[in-house]
């Protein structure tokens, strides 16, 4: 799967009340959540991100609560997938049992607000077009990499069950 | 090479021979917990999926806390997605409001979690229980969901860091504030996928309630779970609430030889302080490791003060707060608002005259709810508000606008502090 959109870049330790605030709790469903994505911090986010764009993010994206809002207030806003230097636990499984598609890079610091990015998920590779660089991810590890393709938790425990 | 008590408890559970940290496993569970946020997504997914019925209605607890009681229309609709399910399952743990507490602050003391138990619940506080010396981890909705199913989550097995407090302990310096010293220390990724375990003469001193407040916020430092191995402390709790005598070595899952960290179990870290110097720590905005001493912020003037939450709405910090309260008024113009985390914490301080003197200073008593914590309602912070708070996070907006301030204490200076009207070390008021 080939992801191409334009950047949103964030600092470090983005949180899941930044992503969607707990007033907000109130609903599952990703389109209302998305429409509040990252208010607190980044009033206009929402209205900005066009289908397909991506979240590039410093160190322990989605730290705080266990929210699996919180992923899916990011699905449902638009964006397509999440780069950021490292993740948060929870967030990190509810990204895999929901199927938000994220990469870890190091790399992650030298995307710059704005950049257009081409992400070959299945490779972990990066493509920096604005920069013309390319960048190496942390490959998803079997066991993850079987949830995701049986899309999500439910799915792979619903499959197994039979 | 032996393993740590928290690997201990995985290997127990996962019905393996050895296993490595790194390593993913399916592990069953003892209890999987749910609330009015997180578990209506979970039940939606489990009925989406075409499920009939839960695993083990024994094994699943429901509390509505965050909202409830609920606070608007659509909470209400949340809180009876909750009961519905309950009812329609049978789940007997489900605790409707008159018998709900903070989830974090009841399920220990209903006896629901015992030392060596695997828990998971759809709350990040989960990783609170480890100070029973279990494995309790905070998951998302749908990890919920497949529980719901067949009483399992993954895992991948985490490494540990061991956190050794030496020395001795001033006055008014609490677990919250070992716990806020830590994550000052080590930031808040300093313990990313990590297990935090919490050891040295100084932890094994401390009473339950202040290692229910270490190992809550254990996730504040980005870690899986806070744990303590049980001791004489832990066993005469889980007597008191159980009603039963149990030794280490009669644990649910254990071999004998008991819930202890071998000699040669792999650390990836290990930090060593002596505490004996520490002052009442504050976090201050906007993250939980912004952490100063509380005698550095005198000049911070606070709006509102909040005590209560799953870290701190126990009766021994409901106690500490009505030493320092005690015949004094709270500053005019300040709220002060003090939540007992159940109804059982609630009916003994009834009784035993905190309730009074909380009302008498110009204080809040409310039911129990985690409410202003995440900003839900009972205490929201409008724009320019500064909050002081026995909670756990501090970021922006979390009590509401996000141009509000949120600094995190223990009760004592929380208590002190709603005198004064500013950050105040409790010795301020205390010592004359």
């Amino acid at each position: 799967m080939i992801i191409k959109g334009k950047v949103h870049k964030f600092g470090e330790d983005i949180n899941t009340d930044d992503i969607i605030a707990a007033k907000y709790l109130v609903s599952t469903d990703s389109k209302e959540l998305g429409r509040h994505c990252m208010e607190s911090i980044r009033p206009d986010f929402a209205a900005k991100v066009a289908q397909g764009d991506i979240i590039v993010a410093g160190k322990n994206f989605g730290c705080g609560s266990s929210r699996e809002h919180a992923p899916l207030a990011i699905k449902g806003c638009g964006i397509a997938a999440v780069v950021a230097k490292s993740f948060a636990a929870i967030f990190f499984r509810n990204a895999i049992n929901i199927g938000l598609p994220f990469l870890e890079s190091a790399d992650a610091d030298k995307i710059k607000d704005g950049d257009l990015l081409e992400i070959d998920l299945a490779g972990g590779i990066i493509k920096n077009l604005s920069q013309n660089e390319t960048y190496n991810t942390a490959a998803f590890p079997e066991f993850l990499q079987e949830i995701v393709s049986r899309g999500g938790l439910i799915n792979y425990v619903k499959e197994r069950s039979r | 090479m032996g393993y740590t008590i928290a690997e201990k408890i995985l290997l127990a559970h996962a019905g393996r021979k050895d296993i490595r940290q790194g390593e993913f496993i399916e592990a069953k569970i003892d209890l999987a917990l749910g609330n009015d946020i997180t578990a209506p997504l979970a039940i939606a997914e489990f009925k989406k999926a075409g499920f009939a019925k839960v695993f083990d209605r024994n094994k699943i607890v429901l509390v509505p806390d965050h909202f409830a009681p609920a606070k608007d229309l659509r909470s209400a609709n949340q809180c009876k997605i909750l009961a519905d399910f309950a009812r329609e399952q049978k789940i007997k743990n489900y605790f409707e409001v008159g018998c709900m507490g903070i989830e974090h602050a009841l399920l220990p003391e209903m006896g629901l979690v015992l030392p060596g138990d695997l828990v998971i619940g759809a709350d990040s506080h989960t990783c609170t229980y480890g100070a029973l010396g279990c494995y309790a981890t905070g998951v998302g909705s749908t990890d919920l969901a497949r529980a719901f199913v067949d009483g399992k989550c993954w895992l991948k097995v985490p490494a540990s860091i061991k956190f050794i407090y030496k020395g001795k302990l001033e006055k008014w310096v609490t677990g919250k504030d070992l716990i806020l010293y830590t994550i000052g220390k080590i930031g808040v990724d300093g313990a990313l996928y990590k297990i935090m375990e919490f050891t040295g003469a100084v932890i094994h001193k401390l009473g339950m309630d202040d290692r229910f407040a270490m190992c809550n916020m254990a996730i504040e430092a980005g870690a899986r779970v806070g744990i303590i191995e049980p001791d004489d402390v832990t066993l005469d709790y889980v007597k008191q609430v159980t009603g039963k005598k149990i030794k280490t070595c009669d644990m649910r899952h254990s071999t004998c030889g008991g819930f202890k960290s071998d000699k040669d179990a792999h650390y990836e870290k290990i930090y060593e302080w002596d505490i004996s110097q520490l002052q009442p720590q504050v976090a201050c905005p906007h993250l939980p490791s912004n952490v100063k001493s509380a005698l550095e912020l005198k000049d911070v003037k606070i709006d509102q003060v909040v005590i209560g939450s799953c870290t701190n709405g126990r009766i021994s910090d409901l106690r500490i707060a009505a030493k320092i309260l005690k015949g004094k008024k709270i500053k005019t113009g300040l709220r002060l608002i003090i939540i007992p985390a159940t109804q059982k914490i609630y009916l003994q301080a009834v009784r035993e005259g905190l309730a009074e003197i909380f009302v008498r200073a110009g204080g809040v008593f409310s039911t129990p709810t985690c409410g202003p914590c995440l900003g839900g309602h009972m205490g929201i912070l409008t724009d320019g508000e500064v909050s002081l708070a026995t909670t756990n996070r501090n970021f922006i907006g979390r009590m509401g606008s996000p141009k509000s301030f949120v600094y995190l204490s223990n009760p004592a200076v929380a208590a002190a502090s709603a005198v004064t009207g500013r950050i105040t070390h409790p010795d301020e008021l205390m010592i004359s």
